[in-house]
This record gives C-alpha cells, sequence and structure tokens, in this order.
C-alpha cells in the first residue's frame, strides 16, 4: 500500500531529524544540509531509487530529495555531455524547485509584510 | 558550579517525555505530509493523466507555493516552532527559510537588504547540497558510469 508507505517513510525521517535536535546541540539549519547531503550519498549508493519505489511522494516530499536530484542531474550530465555535463548538469532537475522558491517568495514579499 | 556541571544539571531536569512527544508529533506531520503528497500525485497521475515524474515536480511546486504563502500569512512561524522536524525537514521548510527571510530584511532595501539576505538561511542548503550531489555525482560517474 503505498500510501501507508509513503507515511511511513517520510514519517520516519522527520522522526529522525526530531530525535537529533533534541538530543544534540545541532540547530535546524545543520540538519537540513546533513539530510540533504545525505539524500545525495543514500543516491550514489542506489538506495534513494528504492525508498522512491517503496515509498512513493514520501521520499520525493524530503529536503532530501534535493540532493538525490543533484546527484542524479551530475550523472545524467555526464553521460549527455561529458565531463562538461558535471557542472551543466548539477542543477538541472532541481531547478523546478529553487526557482519556483525564489520567484514565489520574492513575488510574496512583495505583498506581505512580516507579522512581527 | 562550573558550566559542564550545570549542563548536566538541567539535562538530568529536562522531561524526557517531552522529547518523546516531540519525536512523535514529528513522525505524524512529516508522514502526513507525505501521505498528503501521494494522494495528490495519485489525482494528477489518474484524473489529469500525467506523468509520475512530472507529477511529482508539480508537488513539489504546489508544497513551494502554500508553505511559502502560510509563511507570508503568518501561521507558518508558529507551526514549524511547534512541530520542529516535521515541518523543515521536508521541502516546506526550504521554502520556509525562503520566504521568511525574505519578508523580513524587505525593510532593509531590494538590494542590501532582501536581495543580500534573501539566501540566508537556505544558502547553507544549496551549498552543501551542490557540493555533496557534485562529489557523489562524480564518485557515481567513476563507479557506475
Amino acid at each position: 500500500m503505498i500510501f501507508l508507505n509513503a507515511f511511513l517513510l517520510s514519517g520516519v525521517f522527520c522522526m529522525i531529524a526530531q530525535v537529533i535536535l533534541d538530543n544534540t546541540k545541532l540547530t535546524p539549519g545543520h540538519i537540513t544540509s546533513f539530510f540533504t547531503v545525505l539524500g545525495a550519498g543514500l543516491a550514489f549508493f542506489g538506495i534513494y531509487d528504492k525508498l522512491m519505489e517503496w515509498g512513493g511522494a514520501g521520499a520525493t516530499v524530503l529536503i532530501s530529495n534535493f540532493g538525490n536530484m543533484l546527484y542524479l542531474g551530475v550523472v545524467e550530465g555526464y553521460k549527455e555531455m561529458g565531463v562538461l555535463g558535471l557542472f551543466s548538469g548539477l542543477l538541472v532537475k532541481s531547478s523546478a524547485a529553487i526557482s519556483a522558491a525564489v520567484i514565489i517568495a520574492f513575488v510574496l514579499a512583495l505583498f506581505f509584510k512580516p507579522k512581527d | 558550579m562550573n558550566k559542564d556541571e550545570y549542563q548536566k544539571l538541567v539535562s538530568e531536569f529536562t522531561p524526557k517525555e517531552k522529547k518523546l512527544k516531540n519525536a512523535v508529533l514529528a513522525f505524524l506531520v512529516g508522514g502526513a505530509i507525505g501521505f498528503i503528497g501521494q494522494v495528490v500525485v495519485a489525482i494528477l497521475t489518474t484524473s489529469f493523466s500525467m506523468e509520475v515524474k512530472d507529477a511529482y515536480v508539480w508537488l513539489c511546486i504546489s508544497m513551494i507555493f502554500i508553505s511559502s504563502l502560510l509563511t507570508a500569512l503568518g501561521f507558518f512561524d508558529n507551526w514549524v516552532s511547534k512541530c520542529k522536524a516535521g515541518l523543515f525537514l521536508p521541502t516546506t521548510g526550504f521554502a520556509h527559510s525562503v520566504t521568511s527571510a525574505a519578508l523580513d530584511y524587505r525593510k532593509d532595501g531590494f538590494i542590501t537588504g532582501l536581495g543580500a539576505n534573501f539566501f540566508k538561511l537556505a544558502g547553507s542548503v544549496l551549498l552543501y547540497g551542490m557540493l555533496g550531489g557534485f562529489f557523489f555525482g562524480v564518485l557515481g560517474v567513476i563507479f557506475h558510469g
């Protein structure tokens, strides 16, 4: 049942992050950075693909998927363009997420004021 | 009493239950986001006959939009301080950090305020994500390519 798997997968990742946050002095910034790099590492070992097969959107909503997409971008860039593709491919797959975050955040900042 | 002893005392009196409650809450909130994401993907792929790959991208963009909007409306900060990892580990946390930096620093001007501080919080995710992705990507090309 993929809906249950999605719930369990993202839930367990968030719970691990919460346990790290509560038991160490690391800030959310440290933890999100760590999980992003962890996503790239899991992609290298072929684990992230399996997680996405098993948990579907549960794996793609996490910040770790950002690392996974960066990894895939580099590998596919190399297949298409050789060494140049290592650099030009890095952001290709995650471009949609970064662009959306930048544009939406800027437009909202024009219309809204911070609530202290 | 020195600093270490004081820290020990503090950790002895910090209730363990709160940590358990936080962990359960992060599990439920994070899980709910994954579940809702799967529902959205299921709707997009069946009703809109979209490819799974594209559905994931639309899911990502809509999550960013919703969490940015909730940040701008002022709800998200309270929720993040309650649910913590349940909300900052999914992509919602990335969008929240960008939007809240944009909102907070706009008063200092568009270049020296908003522009200079736009990636203040999300910058570390971008930097170390790109470094890690590049490093593992090169390894992947060497070992699997």
